[in-house]
């Protein structure tokens, strides 16, 4: 064997030293970087995530284990006990929750009869008329309105014996109107009406901004191939806006099983109890009669029920909807 | 010929479409009458609300001594315009602070964990505020929130709505022009409030717009969350004034005309920037 003399070695040597200890210390800033931009990370999304912990998700889980206890909060945290599965046995028991989930199912109906007007005034309003953007406002004012003042307003106009709009059925000739939201068997429908009312705007404009996203060569080819208005609305708008059609959907219904504002002021869930629904019934439960565990096994049934329409969406998403 | 045929169709087009226009302001008329019925019953006296037919311009006006009762009555409307003012700013100065920050800590920074925590915000995004609000009620109690201010600002300020909306957007702002302030030596502080901040203003915009408008609006969560009548937001306010007048029809059309006002205003002003976010995807709450 040949030992290989390199007459530079000494200075070799110092440079791959010199080289070592720049790495060393590039690597270690590179490091003060790295920890640098984590804390960063933390400090711009910290506020938010505890946030979120605190107000969310601490509550959420609370919500589980109460609904498992019987206890009521002004009774103090010794007194707490826990009960299994008693809330629910109890929940599915009652006549009251019953009532209440049906007039939620009834009340859900508002949200395709809303989008069907919706979809109709959103296909004039875009192809068929002068200021659209007068339109999106009118038809988006009572969502922007505050629920009490029209609530207020809307128990007037309905009073059974001298509200207005009994003042005209009965000069039209209908001796006994229905006295409406002070009707046991008229209350529900009222408050459906009024929903598609209020909520209609919304869907309007989310209509609007999806047939914008249509390309108009579309409908330019199917007119020389002769097609009429309804033709191209039944080949053309109506499948490509079935994304939009579904993200309202679902939203809508989410939203709707969740409505209680409406109700408190509106009805306050009456008369006898003809337009009680599960959030209604949790408030009062927990906020009113302080029976907090048993709120919250109907926060929990609240959840289930919208997770199940959340689930629905992600598994339809694929299925159904033509992109 | 042919071109007498395609003036008269032009003709008969713009004819049909002025037709249309003129049907659906009638049909947006009648949609919107209850608004105009309360605009019109606030203006009278008491006894000529319920006249049939309907008097739509008041024969004999009473709008003042309407107002002044509302506004100076028994009932504290300023007080209720104030807090409402109060809450409303305050809480939407917080959510797009808030939100912008997390937004921009999603896009722009890279750090351990960033996906997973993410992925956590978007979860919770699934769980009804509806659900929490029972065990939030004995939380708040324990933690000397409920009856206060504070505690519905942080409450609404948290939403995690703002961040998706504003992650999208900030996703959209070049690293370019960051990363040239990171050569210059900037921090991140300094990127996102000199240069993403400026950049991202329409968004920041259209949030807090919508944030406003929402917690002006909100009656639920002031409901639920207050008892002291010195605290009563507008919504509040309103409720419990209805609930005295029962049967004062005018002074509660005044009453509601008078809340739903500025609402009315932020919405004109800001008009582009709600029918943008709203359909951006069909945000509410």
């Amino acid at each position: 064997m040949i030992a290989s003399y390199n007459p530079y070695e000494a200075e070799v040597a110092d440079i791959q030293a010199i080289d070592k200890q720049e790495a060393v210390m590039l690597r270690r800033s590179g490091r003060a970087r790295r920890r640098r931009e984590m804390l960063a990370g933390y400090l711009f999304t910290g506020p938010m995530l505890v946030g979120v912990l605190i107000f969310t998700l601490v509550p959420m889980l609370l919500s589980f284990g109460l609904s498992l206890t019987d206890w009521s909060f002004v009774t103090g945290i010794e007194t707490i006990r826990f009960d299994g599965f008693g809330n629910f046995a109890r929940l599915f028991a009652t006549d009251a929750f019953a009532n209440s989930l049906v007039h939620n199912l009834v009340l859900l109906l508002s949200v395709p009869v809303g989008m069907t007007l919706a979809l109709a005034l959103a296909v004039v309003i875009t192809t068929r008329v002068y200021t659209p953007g007068l339109f999106k406002v009118i038809f988006f004012m009572p969502h922007i309105s505050s629920i009490v003042a029209v609530a207020v307003v809307w128990q007037v106009l309905f009073h059974p014996s001298y509200g207005p709009v009994n003042s005209m059925l009965m000069a039209l000739g209908i001796a006994e109107p229905p006295k409406w939201l002070a009707d046991p068997s008229y209350a529900l429908t009222s408050v459906l009406m009024l929903m598609v009312w209020i909520d209609m705007g919304v869907a309007l404009i989310i209509y609007i901004a999806g047939l914008k996203n249509i390309p108009a060569d579309l409908y330019e080819a199917a007119e020389i191939d002769g097609a009429t208005s309804w033709k191209k609305f039944k080949h053309i708008t109506f499948p490509l806006l079935t994304p939009t059609t579904f993200f309202l959907l679902i939203t809508g219904l989410i939203g709707n099983f969740k409505s209680f504002a409406l109700i408190k002021v509106l009805t306050d869930g009456g008369p006898v109890k003809s337009t009680t629904v599960i959030a209604y019934d949790m408030y009062t439960e927990g906020f009113v009669n302080l029976r907090t565990g048993y709120a919250s096994s109907m926060a929990v049934v609240l959840f289930a029920v919208i997770l199940l329409i959340t689930l629905i969406q992600w598994i339809g998403q694929r299925k159904w909807v033509n992109y | 010929m042919e071109r007498i045929a395609a003036g008269t169709n032009k003709t008969a087009y713009r004819l049909r479409r002025v037709l249309t226009t003129a049907l659906l302001l009638l049909l947006g008329l009648v949609f919107l009458l209850p608004f105009i019925w309360m605009l019109s019953a606030s203006f009278k006296p008491e006894l000529e609300v319920f006249t049939y037919p309907i008097q739509w311009i008041p024969n004999n006006w009473n709008l003042v001594e309407n107002y002044t009762n509302v506004w100076a009555g028994k009932v504290d409307f300023v007080l209720y315009y104030w807090n409402s003012i109060q809450v409303a700013v305050l809480t939407t100065l917080l959510s797009v602070l808030v939100s912008a920050m997390a937004a921009y800590g999603f896009t722009k920074i890279r750090f351990r964990g960033r996906n997973l925590l993410f992925l956590i915000v978007l979860a919770t995004y699934m769980i009804p505020p509806e659900a929490t609000h029972v065990p939030l009620f004995v939380i708040y109690r324990w933690m000397g929130l409920y009856d206060t201010h504070a505690g519905l600002i942080l409450l609404g300020g948290f939403s995690v709505l703002g961040t998706f909306l504003l992650r999208q957007f900030f996703e959209g702002i070049s690293n370019e022009y960051l990363e040239s302030a990171q050569v210059d030596g900037a921090g991140h502080f300094t990127r996102f409030m000199r240069i993403t901040l400026p950049l991202a203003r329409p968004a920041l915009a259209t949030y807090g717009i919508l944030r406003f408008i929402w917690t002006w609006n909100d009656f639920q969560t002031p409901f639920l969350f207050l008892s002291d009548k010195t605290l009563y937001t507008i919504q509040l306010g309103m409720y419990s004034f209805a609930d005295r007048n029962g049967s004062f029809y005018a002074l509660i059309m005044a009453a509601s005309v008078s809340a739903i006002i500025p609402l009315l205003v932020v919405f004109i002003i800001g008009q582009k920037q709600v029918i943008e976010g709203i359909s951006f995807g069909g945000l509410k709450g």
